[in-house]
């Protein structure tokens, strides 16, 4: 699968005396698709830009002019007004993420170290651990949000217990979109946490242990630094999607009014308001924040292993 | 199938042949004339040119000058499919995804000849695999692999076949077996075969004509024995077997033979043997065909003797003993001595004086870069 | 001795806890399917099977599924066309600017859908092209550009291309060598990507929300719609068919592989 490939290292295979006329049918290859790429995708990245520069007028409440400009005052907007939204956003991205690792690496561990040996069980676990892919990202956070919803049984018991008070519920909270977010990108954290543990050399584990490691210590020592790259990409992988995700933080879903994200205010600023120069901006700066983010890991990694 | 005449070969001729990659020369002026039917053998260590030299041949890399003729016919600038050479590759490059008996047919079909099949099941009659024609290539062991290639190359009756270190990921034995059959088959078929090997056994055995190679260039050309009897370089004299060599400057000389002082010895070889005859030249003589006397013998002028030494070290090998002989100012010299049941009786720390026949010596046209040693 | 078997089964319960927890709302989705709900979907009302027997009845589920279909068809072919090109030259040609053209592609994977999604739409509003069917395409395109050059890359990579030369040296034109040897050859790599790229162009809201999911209403936008009055049962048949398809298609790869690998090992 794809997200794999961010654990992988590249080919293995010579390339052979490429000549000039390699070279050309290369660029035949490449050109359709990084053409569209270019139109498409980094474009679209100049339009925002163009786009969260200008500003509107109300010529009437339903029907806005749009104007270009240079009009910093929406970026301005984003220390200010949208604060809590951009604190919201990395915060549960980054205590979401760190739930996926916890919860990941020791079941990517039993799959790729325990199960060793048995490739065809190796298999099928694995395809049960990407399976929520495989039902409506937006049906299986409805799953969620009926299950924990106010009349639901868990509510009611935890209630009962006493755990919860008789007007607190689950969902609309914090804790219930950051449970969404969590479980919606397991997978990805998970498959490149297998990858790197599925090669991981048991010899290696030991010869650990041989030379007088505690489990703990062997854990620590040798398993934890050998998968770091599968760590490094799985955070990579949940984090920016997470960051960016809108869905589980919705009202209709996992979130209320108090949990709201970037992405909720991208959505209705662009849908519901047409504000376009704002919805704008705040893209931008999101995608300015995780730019630094892969800049950085290209820098410990380089950019032949990205793919 | 089996006649000569409807399956010979061309001759194929490199002139001028030059390959630069970025930043090396991988093949540097090649000249080399290879006549229509024989087993050649292209011979050197792993980066010598000689892959690149099989490329070139087969039309998959392009020389960056020269020529390649096959036939008297300019082929340089012909496509690889448009050649009449087939290659049995190194890993073979069997297709995963055909039978045995569709990849052996896959050529036939690509040049639209009638029969593809039937010619195919022919083919793999010749290499004793008709039985697992409608196998997946995956499923056969190497030696197996390696002679469905060879069907696969053959059945298109090439001019001329080209065979890239086509024993290399077999074991030993399965090798020298293979050998045997594709000399055999060579002989039957009565084709051109171009070979390419690093193992200098492989090319002795199976060749009528080995080239050996080094470092983008050929050193050295002929049959197997007149390379091994008298090797010109000193890398031909050290890759193909074992030498002992002895460098100096040459101060005697009479009608027939020219000496060389090394330190105080005389070591004397025919001028007929050597390829330099003034100045500071190598003299060598093969290990097994130097003997070794635990007292100092009385020769005559036919003979070189040097010494005394002592054997610092003896290894048992079976057919052979392969005696250490540390010679003070001279060096390490190896004597091979048959085990045919009155092998001298020594051991180590033994005094030794060292002879060979002044006709078993050969003249180096250039110098080792260390002096003595097998 | 007692205590350390007890260390050992931590994992595997752990692993069975992990695995109820990734399945329980597949099966909550699956078994709201068969709610006899007449309104909402929220509450268990008794079993039926009129959802799954009348799936395409009511609601208008089936015409957002035949949407989504048709969109996730034209974008794969595109993209899996468009990325196969891209994954051959990266793995077998040496060309400048490779560096940038990884991060080219990798980007995309690594931007945030709704960054994606409303840069799309800041761009066709810039153009003045209305949103509909044609813009949900190009998006779609572009997203699944990058995943299926990484799947087919994974499969470019493991082709020797001494297949190819063999097949040049047989007297096959570059035209056969690429049809008889390099497609087949690469053919498992790029089915894996058209199904990677179609489940990715079947189950995107974010990015077809912002560029045409006013206009036109694919299964998660029919979702996301139904979401503020409760979403039909009909929704959870799509769903969990879905799942089982792809789960179905996913098994029958897997065990058909390892056994032509047992059956291979016994060969030998």
């Amino acid at each position: 699968m794809a997200f794999g490939a961010f654990a992988h290292s590249t080919s293995d295979i010579k390339h052979k005396n490429a000549s000039q006329k390699t070279g050309k049918i290369a660029w035949i290859l490449l050109a359709p698709g990084l053409a569209y790429l270019a139109l498409f995708f980094l474009a679209p990245l100049f339009s925002l830009i163009a786009v969260s520069l200008g500003s509107i007028e109300a010529v009437s409440l339903a029907n806005q002019g749009f104007r270009y400009g240079f009009n910093i005052q929406n970026f301005a907007q984003l220390g200010t007004d949208y604060l809590p939204h951009v604190i919201r956003s990395f915060s549960y991205a980054l205590i979401a993420t760190a739930a996926a690792l916890l919860i990941s690496y020791p079941l990517a561990y039993f799959i790729g170290v325990k199960l060793r040996g048995r490739p065809l069980l190796q298999r099928m676990l694995v395809t049960l651990v990407i399976a929520p892919f495989f039902i409506s990202f937006l049906l299986r956070t409805l799953a969620w949000s009926q299950i924990f919803s106010n009349e639901s049984w868990i509510v009611h018991e935890l209630q009962t217990l006493g755990l919860l008070a008789p007007d607190q519920y689950i969902i609309g909270t914090p804790f219930a979109v950051v449970f969404g977010l969590t479980y919606n990108f397991i997978p990805f954290m998970t498959l490149p946490l297998y990858t790197t543990l599925e090669k991981l050399d048991i010899r290696y584990l030991e010869a650990g242990a041989d030379l007088y490691a505690s489990p703990r210590k062997v854990f620590t020592k040798v398993t934890l630094p050998l998968s770091m790259p599968g760590v490094i990409s799985g955070t990579l992988l949940t984090f920016i999607p997470m960051a960016g995700d809108y869905v589980n933080a919705s009202k209709n879903f996992l979130g209320s009014a108090h949990t709201q994200m970037l992405g909720n205010v991208i959505e209705s600023k662009y849908i519901s308001e047409h504000n376009m120069p704002i919805a704008s901006a705040l893209s931008v700066a999101l995608m300015a924040v995780i730019l630094i983010i892969v800049g950085v890991y290209v820098k410990r990694t380089g950019s032949e292993d990205l793919l | 199938m089996n006649q000569n005449s409807t399956f010979s070969g061309a001759d194929l001729e490199l002139i001028d042949v030059r390959k630069e990659f970025p930043g090396f020369t991988a093949l540097e002026d090649m000249d080399l004339k290879i006549p229509a039917g024989q087993f050649f053998a292209l011979l050197g260590p792993s980066g010598c040119g000689k892959t690149t030299t099989l490329r070139l041949i087969a039309g998959l890399d392009e020389p960056t000058k020269g020529k390649i003729l096959l036939g008297g016919k300019d082929i340089t600038n012909t496509k690889p499919h448009e050649r009449p050479i087939n290659t049995v590759f190194q890993s073979y490059a069997l297709f995963p995804h055909m039978s045995v008996l569709e990849n052996v047919a896959f050529g036939l079909r690509q040049r639209k000849v009638a029969d593809p099949l039937a010619k195919a099941a022919d083919a793999l009659k010749l290499v004793q695999l008709e039985h697992l024609s409608a196998r997946r290539p995956q499923q056969l062991s190497g030696g197996q692999q390696q002679r469905v290639a060879l069907a696969r190359a053959l059945v298109n009756r090439p001019s001329l076949l080209l065979l890239d270190e086509p024993l290399g990921a077999l074991d030993l034995k399965l090798r020298r077996e293979m050998q045997i059959e594709l000399k055999a088959i060579q002989v039957e078929v009565g084709l051109t075969f171009l070979h390419v090997t690093h193992d200098q056994e492989e090319a002795m055995d199976m060749a009528d004509t080995v080239a050996v190679m080094n470092k983008g260039r050929i050193e050295q050309m002929g049959a197997p024995e007149a390379l091994y009897d008298r090797p010109k370089t000193a890398f031909v004299a050290k890759f193909l077997g074992q030498s002992n060599l002895f460098i100096g400057n040459v101060e005697d000389e009479n009608a027939n033979t020219i000496s060389i002082n090394v330190a105080g010895n005389k070591i004397s070889v025919p001028k007929a043997r050597a390829e330099k005859h003034k100045g500071k030249i190598a003299i060598g003589v093969r290990p097994e065909k130097a003997f070794f006397h635990e007292e100092e013998p009385k020769l005559g002028a036919g003979y070189n003797l040097i010494g005394p030494g002592e054997i610092i070290d003896i290894r048992f090998t079976g057919v052979s003993n392969q005696y250490l002989i540390d010679i003070p100012k001279i060096g390490e010299i190896t004597v091979f001595a048959q085990n045919i049941g009155k092998s001298p009786v020594t051991q180590v720390g033994q005094k030794v004086w060292v002879s060979w026949k002044v006709e078993h010596s050969f003249g180096l046209s250039d110098l080792p870069e260390k002096t003595t040693g097998a | 001795m007692k205590a350390f078997d007890f260390k050992k089964l931590i994992l595997p319960f752990y692993a069975v806890i992990a695995f109820v927890f990734l399945l329980l709302p597949i099966a909550y989705t699956v078994a709201f399917s068969f709610n006899d709900s007449t309104k909402s979907n929220a509450q268990w009302q008794g079993f039926t099977l009129n959802n799954w027997l009348q799936v395409c009845v009511r609601q208008g589920v089936c015409e957002a599924v035949g949407s989504s279909i048709l969109i996730g068809v034209i974008s794969t072919l595109i993209a899996t066309v468009l990325g196969t090109m891209i994954a051959i030259a990266l793995v077998r040609y040496k060309f400048k600017a490779r560096e940038a053209v990884s991060l080219g592609l990798f980007l995309p994977m690594a931007t945030p859908e709704v960054v994606m999604g409303s840069g799309l739409a800041a761009e066709f509003f810039n153009l003045g092209i209305g949103q509909g069917y044609l813009t949900i395409i190009i998006a779609h395109v572009m997203f699944c550009l990058s995943f299926v050059v990484v799947t087919v890359k994974a499969r470019v990579q493991t082709l020797d291309p001494a297949l190819e030369e063999a097949g040049r040296d047989l007297y096959a034109n570059p035209r056969r060598v690429f049809m008889k040897i390099t497609l087949p050859l690469l053919m498992p790599g790029i089915a894996a990507a058209a199904l990677l790229s179609f489940a990715l162009s079947f189950d995107d809201f974010i990015i077809t929300y912002f560029n045409g999911g006013q206009t036109v209403t694919t299964f998660p936008i029919f979702i996301y719609a139904a979401a503020t009055r409760g979403v039909p049962a009909e929704a959870n048949v799509i769903g969990s068919a879905v799942f089982f398809l792809a789960i179905a298609i996913v098994l029958f790869v897997q065990i058909r592989s390892s056994l032509r690998n047992t059956r291979l090992a016994k060969l030998k």
